[in-house]
């Protein structure tokens, strides 16, 4: 498990080789989130980020069969298209010869999960003060009372 | 009891710090009663904390309810309020 919490940007596909490994792994399911038509900037809790998705990603290793998961987030200034976060699994289950019907809706479940509970904020890129204080900046990610994410 | 905080986003733009040591009376002893305590100071603490907008609060980074004790060495967060993106 690997679990990077960073300002570079990441090549998808060579991530998504090294995961690839020795021939053993079925399948590889990925979700890369993009910036989209303005630019943003993510801030982060330093600690707590690594924390939060570490523990989503472990919770996503007992629910499902996964044999590894790699979760990289980027955060600061960023500008579109950038890769800002990207959440890759391999499913055990894959290495059947069908794959679970299932397979789209858990990863966007997990991307989900992970868009949900890893606290940062979205925000444009201040041109002008006034244009940030009319609501351009806004936090993402845990929208839900903290006591109801903790069990689930 | 001394706690450190921290601000975040427009938290910590509103009050121009992203953070500091503070030395609480003895009956703050919950998050709820800390954040009484810092609209208490008035000025851009109490718009901060003391307008309608949700605070979320973190103590030793784990998210919490308002309930939630603190004691001296704590590390106490806030966050403005979290929207989808």
């Amino acid at each position: 498990m690997r679990i990077s919490v960073q300002r570079d940007d990441f090549d998808a596909g060579a991530e998504i080789r090294k995961l690839a490994g020795d021939g053993s792994v079925g399948a590889i399911a990925s979700f890369v989130g993009l910036v989209r038509d303005v630019p943003m900037t993510l801030e982060h809790y330093a600690g707590m980020t690594e924390r939060e998705i570490t523990k989503i990603a472990h919770e996503a290793a007992q629910r499902w069969s996964v044999i590894d998961v790699t979760v990289i987030h980027r955060f600061g200034e960023l500008s579109p298209p950038t890769r800002s976060s990207w959440w890759r699994s391999q499913p055990l289950i894959a290495a059947r010869h069908s794959p679970p019907a299932s397979s789209s809706w858990t990863t966007s479940r997990r991307a989900r999960l992970l868009e949900e509970r890893a606290p940062r904020r979205r925000g444009r890129v201040g041109r002008s003060q006034g244009f940030r204080r009319r609501g351009a900046e806004r936090w993402t990610g845990t929208g839900k009372d903290p006591g109801a994410t903790k069990g689930r | 009891v001394k706690v450190k905080l921290l601000f975040f986003a427009s938290l910590r733009e509103q009050l121009g710090t992203p953070g500091e040591e503070v030395d609480l009376p003895s009956g703050v002893t919950t998050v709820a009663a800390l954040r009484e305590h810092l609209i208490q100071r008035g000025g851009a603490y109490g718009k901060a904390f003391g307008g309608k907008a949700l605070v979320r609060a973190a103590v030793n980074q784990d998210m919490v309810q308002p309930s939630a004790p603190i004691k001296a060495g704590d590390e106490v967060a806030f966050f403005p309020p979290v929207t989808g993106g």
